[in-house]
């Protein structure tokens, strides 16, 4: 079929004019020095940067995929006027085809708007529904246009698929105007986007007119979508409005700061994917700006700095580690206590402990009892003995007296707030006392009149004994008699 | 007539604080509001209370404009809602708001000035030093810098009673600011409320629980639905009154409500 | 002027298009109940380096690879979004968002990359061309029948099947998925299964019908469809109604539509979108419950009904008061209406004979009398009522009684009766009236 052999011309056209590459000619787009290159890469970058920025906002309005009905709906518009300008025997021009896309994707917006408001429906149904009738009315015009005007309609096709490479100084300038407008507004009512965001409820409160915002971000994104046809296609436009804002969010927890980098994915996500596109053979543009986009996003989702998910992972586990020295430690203390020796300080190996009795006095598995126990004797507060035993040094004795205190204090202090009883305290200031500050341990302090910094209170419940700890699984049993 | 407190038709000032008259909020046809009438007088401290689903919260927001009224008038210091905007902070229920957004505490008081920034205008040092304050005041100046996520739910609602304080309003309009908070964080609030008392602001207050309004307000708005009861606190307890708020004796109301819906759908085929 | 049909060839487009548009109407369904109905479109999207893969290990355009490797990309595109949306936080909506422009472009540069050797067109994938798909038949049970048909046969076919064993499942996972979690049953899986479905759905459907007529049809016919009932079953059916509607409606249109305009036919997959669209506009205008116009019909009819009531009342007083008739001018000054509104009641309470127009001015019929006494006597039982239990101020109360009264039947009378200690006279004193 005709059009089959026209898209595919089309897609791989814009490399397909450079069969093989000469080494000159990838110099030459990588140092810029050609015209075309530079006025590409320009128009994609700043393509990019706008792009970048309103994505946040959609992103952070929960309308992030708004964008991409808008786009579907452009191809209506393009369809039509061309059809318009070609019975009314118009010069095909760029300029009036993204008029006609403008007005049939702002069309597409405020349809999804009245369905939503007027019709009642969902908004993932609204979208849905815009996007796939407003797209089904295009391909109808597009099949119409190309029965008449063959190859000229080519041009048609670009808009789906985008077509960077064959970007004007025109072209270009649109974007730069596009990024420049969007940088202005989100300079000039940031702070009402900002609240608008958050809390539309306190916009409404303060007077602020939230439809007219929430039409402006439309218009805006109607704006980059129609610049965007250009270098990405209508059907990967909607990558540059989710992608980088959604990898700015693993970046940072402010919203200057994510602004600022979802701008910069985006516009580096233009710039590499253009130039990769430009010097290697058979890579649309589009897609390869996308699949660049995509590969920010994968490495924020793994690196970045605030949500990131190695970041959080080892935050996790270092909140496990601490927990577990802190157990550790504590365990180690109250066995000392058992055997009457805690009071003031030991000599270090005077009391030795078995790490069996630590086995089994928590849910832990041998393993990772010596791996905390190795971890303690780097850090210095223990040592541990060739005899499977370990000694707590002073360093490690003092830490676990402040422990012990922690624990024991907030134990009181719930049992006497609170009409929890004594395991359910002991429980829940295992799970609080992690959680400490220092401000909420004066407050404990305060509450609970400690009288010395550094006094340890007697545990509320008895402690297991020596002898029983080494056949218990755990320490649930109130036990009697031992302590002498 | 059996009631001994009707409704506060107390002629106030022209420019009482607030003052409502006969306002009727319906969703859906199915009436929330009706017919309420309410004086607050200056430098009083208000408490809303009634059972769940008695339009404590629709009344607030009806005030500020954010829910259509089928009829009535709203006044703040005499003049439309509209007037005098910067006279008033609302301050929505906490669950109103997405706390996974990117923004530091200071972020989220600092959006109490933007309203008196006005459109275009930039934040500037006197904003930070106000929003500072305000977090003081709230005593979690500490916690200017903290992502919001990352604050307990009492540090989160305290954050939204500063932005209400950064406003410098002479109205305050909470919604359930006492909802799922520490101890602390409630004695924390009840404090700068009789602050602001005294300092002769107003602050309405959506509350849920009796006993503790008992304590906390000086005067008393029974609602439920309908206005049942307002004025000064022990006048306002009555068993009568409490009785005829959350004692149910009035679902021929909410029956008459379902059949003006029923109504309303047996029409069509 | 209109093409000529043949049904060699137009019934069966118009059968292709109807199969497909079946096969995605009904998991659409639970898409669009479950708030999901972008996952269609991501998925169909999505698919496509799923097709390219299968389509560069085998080199075969047809056959179970094909469908293979559509349904684990779809099922992927499910499981990446989990992924994203669960381990990084990501708004759902952006992670949908994310993956499936992710997948696309990966698609397009396989295709493109394959380009020479690969006769696969994403073009063809994003509109189809049911006209050419046509031409390739196959013999089943005697007959010559495009292949296309064959294949969209079977998935509607897998797809009743699925719907109809796991029905129940179904619908208590997209009622409310903890309870059905909390009844043991799979939600998980479902789920799974229901976006690799949606994606064997969109390959079936490519070449001959293209991506965008399943989107349509993944949510166009389900939503018209709940417009029109609350009752999923009917709901079911009547999207599938639909789907064929806008089969044979978009291809009607197809052929036709763009001769008036002076161009040859046109895109069949497209129409049926766009038909689609329009049995939409239609439901949002005049479904009977959900559909805009009922919504104001029936509000005027409550207002007609209302504003009748009181004129009966105002009739009744004037009667009670020694005024045996009352002039139009008299009502619209009492009741603050138009002119034109009143004129248009007065018919419509002549015409129910409950009054009568005489020369002096208008009269309650004996019938009309007695409806108008129970209106005055409910209007005067509330107001008894909200004084005395709800404790509204006296100024306040007719407000609220006028309401009321127009809801008020006899038997809620006779309880309001009973709850205010059966009253003589309303709170200003007036008589209540007997019931009549």
């Amino acid at each position: 079929m005709n059009f089959v052999a026209v898209t595919l011309e089309f897609i791989a056209g814009q490399t397909a004019a450079v069969p093989l590459i000469p080494r000159s000619w990838a110099w030459r787009v990588l140092t810029l020095s050609d015209y075309n290159t530079r006025v590409v890469l320009y128009g994609t970058t700043l393509l990019g940067i706008a792009a970048g920025l309103l994505g946040v906002y959609m992103l952070l309005r929960k309308r992030a995929l708004l964008g991409d009905a808008i786009s579907h709906a452009t191809l209506p518009g393009v369809a039509a006027t061309y059809l318009w300008s070609v019975s009314a025997g118009y010069e095909k021009s760029l300029a009036l085809l993204l008029i006609g896309a403008a007005i049939s994707g702002g069309l597409g917006g405020l349809t999804v708007l009245a369905l939503r408001h007027v019709a009642k429906l969902r908004e993932d149904a609204a979208l849905g529904i815009v996007l796939s009738v407003f797209f089904g009315a295009g391909v109808a015009l597009v099949g119409i246009v190309q029965q008449d005007s063959g190859g000229n309609a080519a041009g048609l096709e670009g808009f789906i698929y985008g077509k960077a490479a064959a970007m004007t100084a025109e072209d270009a300038w649109l974007s730069g105007g596009a990024a420049l407008l969007v940088m202005l507004i989100v300079w000039a009512i940031g702070k009402e986007l900002q609240i608008l965001c958050f809390d539309s409820e306190l916009a409404r409160s303060q007077g602020l007119p939230v439809l007219l915002l929430d039409t402006l971000l439309i218009a805006l994104v109607v704006g980059v979508t129609i610049v965007g046809l250009q270098a990405v296609g209508l059907i990967l436009v909607i990558a540059l409005l989710v992608i980088p804002a959604a990898a700015a969010r693993f970046w940072s927890d402010s919203l200057k700061q994510i602004l600022v980098v979802s701008a910069c994915i985006g516009g580096a996500s233009c710039s590499i994917g253009t130039l990769t596109s430009a010097t290697f053979a058979k890579l649309p543009s589009g897609a390869t700006i996308v699949l660049v986009a995509c590969g920010g996003f994968a490495v924020s989702l793994v690196f970045g700095s605030a949500r990131g998910i190695v970041w959080q992972g080892l935050r996790h586990r270092r909140m496990r580690d601490q927990q577990d020295f802190q157990h550790f430690l504590r365990f180690a203390y109250e066995y000392l206590e058992s055997q009457n020796n805690a009071g003031p300080f030991i000599k270090p190996g005077s009391v030795p402990i078995a790490l069996s009795h630590l086995i089994h006095s928590r849910t832990w598995s041998a393993h990772r009892v010596l791996a905390v126990g190795q971890q303690l004797q780097k850090l210095d507060m223990v040592v541990m003995r060739p005899d499977d035993c370990i000694e707590l040094t002073k360093r490690g004795w003092l830490a676990a007296r402040r422990i012990v205190r922690e624990h024991r204090l907030l134990e009181m202090y719930l049992l006497r707030e609170t009409d929890v009883d004594l395991g359910q305290a002991d429980r829940d200031a295992d799970y609080l006392e992690h959680g400490l500050m220092p401000e909420h341990l004066m407050d404990l302090d305060e509450a609970m009149r400690a009288e010395s910094l550094f006094d340890v209170p007697a545990s509320p419940h008895p402690l297991l004994p020596e002898t029983v700890a080494s056949d218990l699984p755990s320490r649930v049993l109130p036990e009697q008699g031992k302590t002498a | 007539m059996k009631t001994t407190v009707v409704s506060s038709v107390v002629k106030m000032s022209a420019d009482a604080p607030l003052s409502v008259r006969d306002i009727t909020v319906a969703y859906h046809r199915k009436p929330v509001l009706w017919n309420v009438t309410l004086d607050v007088p200056g430098a009083s401290m208000v408490g809303l209370v009634g059972p769940n689903g008695a339009g404590k919260s629709t009344l607030l927001k009806a005030i500020v404009g954010m829910v259509p009224r089928i009829s009535g008038e709203v006044r703040i210091f005499g003049k439309e809602y509209h007037h005098h905007r910067s006279a008033v902070a609302y301050v929505p229920q906490r669950e109103s708001v997405d706390w996974d957004f990117p923004a530091t505490a200071l972020d989220v008081v600092m959006m109490g000035t933007y309203g008196q920034l006005g459109w275009f205008g930039r934040v500037t040092k006197k904003e930070r030093q106000a929003a500072h304050e305000a977090l003081r005041q709230m005593e979690i100046e500490h916690l200017a810098e903290r992502q919001i996520s990352q604050l307990s739910g009492g540090q989160q609602q305290r954050t939204f009673l500063a932005r209400a304080l950064v406003q410098q309003a002479d109205l305050y309009l909470m919604d359930e600011p006492f909802a799922a908070v520490d101890a602390a964080t409630e004695n924390a609030i009840v404090n700068i409320m009789r602050t602001l008392q005294s300092a002769g602001k107003t602050i309405v207050v959506v509350h849920h629980d009796l006993h503790t309004a008992r304590e906390y307000f000086d005067r008393i708005v029974l609602l439920n639905t309908r206005l049942i009861a307002a004025g000064k606190t022990a006048d306002v307890f009555t068993d009568e009154n409490l009785q005829k708020t959350y004692g149910g004796k009035l679902t021929l109301l909410e029956e008459v409500g379902d059949a003006m819906r029923r109504r309303d759908r047996s029409n069509s085929p | 002027m209109s093409a000529e049909l043949s049904w060699e060839i137009d019934g069966w487009i118009i059968l292709a298009g109807a199969l497909c548009a079946m096969s995605a109407a009904l998991l659409g369904n639970f898409l669009v109940l479950r708030r999901q109905s972008l996952l269609g479109d991501a998925i169909s999207h999505a698919v496509l380096p799923g097709l390219a893969a299968a389509f560069l290990l085998t080199g075969q355009r047809q056959g179970w690879v094909m469908f293979l490797g559509a349904a684990s990309v779809g099922v992927l595109t499910v499981l990446l979004t989990e992924l994203a949306r669960q381990f990084g936080r990501v708004d759902e909506s952006a992670s949908i968002g994310v993956v499936f422009t992710f997948l696309f472009a990966l698609g397009l540069v396989m295709i493109v990359q394959a380009a020479d050797s690969v006769d696969l067109d994403p073009g063809c994938v994003l509109y189809g061309s049911i006209e050419t798909s046509m031409i390739r038949k196959m013999p089943l049970f005697g007959l010559s029948i495009p292949r296309v048909v064959v294949t969209l046969g079977t998935t509607l076919t897998i797809n009743s099947l699925f719907v109809a064993a796991f029905y129940r499942m179904l619908k208590v996972s997209t009622f409310d998925p903890q309870l059905a979690r909390a009844q043991g049953v799979p939600v998980n899986f479902l789920h799974y299964a229901l976006a690799g479905l949606v994606a064997v759905t969109s390959v079936a459907s490519f070449e001959s019908v293209g991506n965008i007529l399943v989107v349509a049809m993944f949510v166009v016919p389900p939503v018209a469809a709940w417009l029109l009932t609350d009752r999923l079953k009917v709901m079911i059916v009547l999207s599938l109604v639909i789907g064929v509607l806008s089969a044979v409606l978009g291809h009607l249109a197809a052929i036709n539509v763009p001769i008036w305009f002076g161009y040859r036919s046109t895109s069949t997959a497209g129409m049926m979108a766009v038909a689609s669209g329009g049995l939409l506009f239609f439901c949002v205008l005049f479904a009977p419950r959900k559909g805009l116009l009922s919504q104001l019909l029936r509000q005027w009819e409550v207002s007609l009904r209302i504003l009748g009531e009181d004129v009966l009342a105002t009739l009744y007083r004037a009667e009670v008061a020694g005024q045996n008739a009352v002039r139009l001018v008299g009502l619209v000054r009492s009741l603050l209406v138009t002119k034109l509104w009143a004129r248009i009641v007065i018919e419509f309470l002549q015409l129910r004979r409950l009054v009568s127009r005489e020369s002096d001015g208008l009269r309650l019929t004996t019938a009309g009398r007695s409806r108008a006494q129970n209106i005055v006597r409910s209007h005067r039982l509330w107001e008894h009522y909200l004084a005395s239990e709800a404790g509204m101020s006296n100024e306040v109360l007719h407000d609220g009684a006028e309401r009321l009264e127009h809801f008020t039947d006899r038997q809620m009378r006779e309880r309001l009766l009973v709850e205010s200690n059966a009253p003589s006279t309303d709170p200003h004193g007036r008589p209540i009236p007997p019931e009549a």
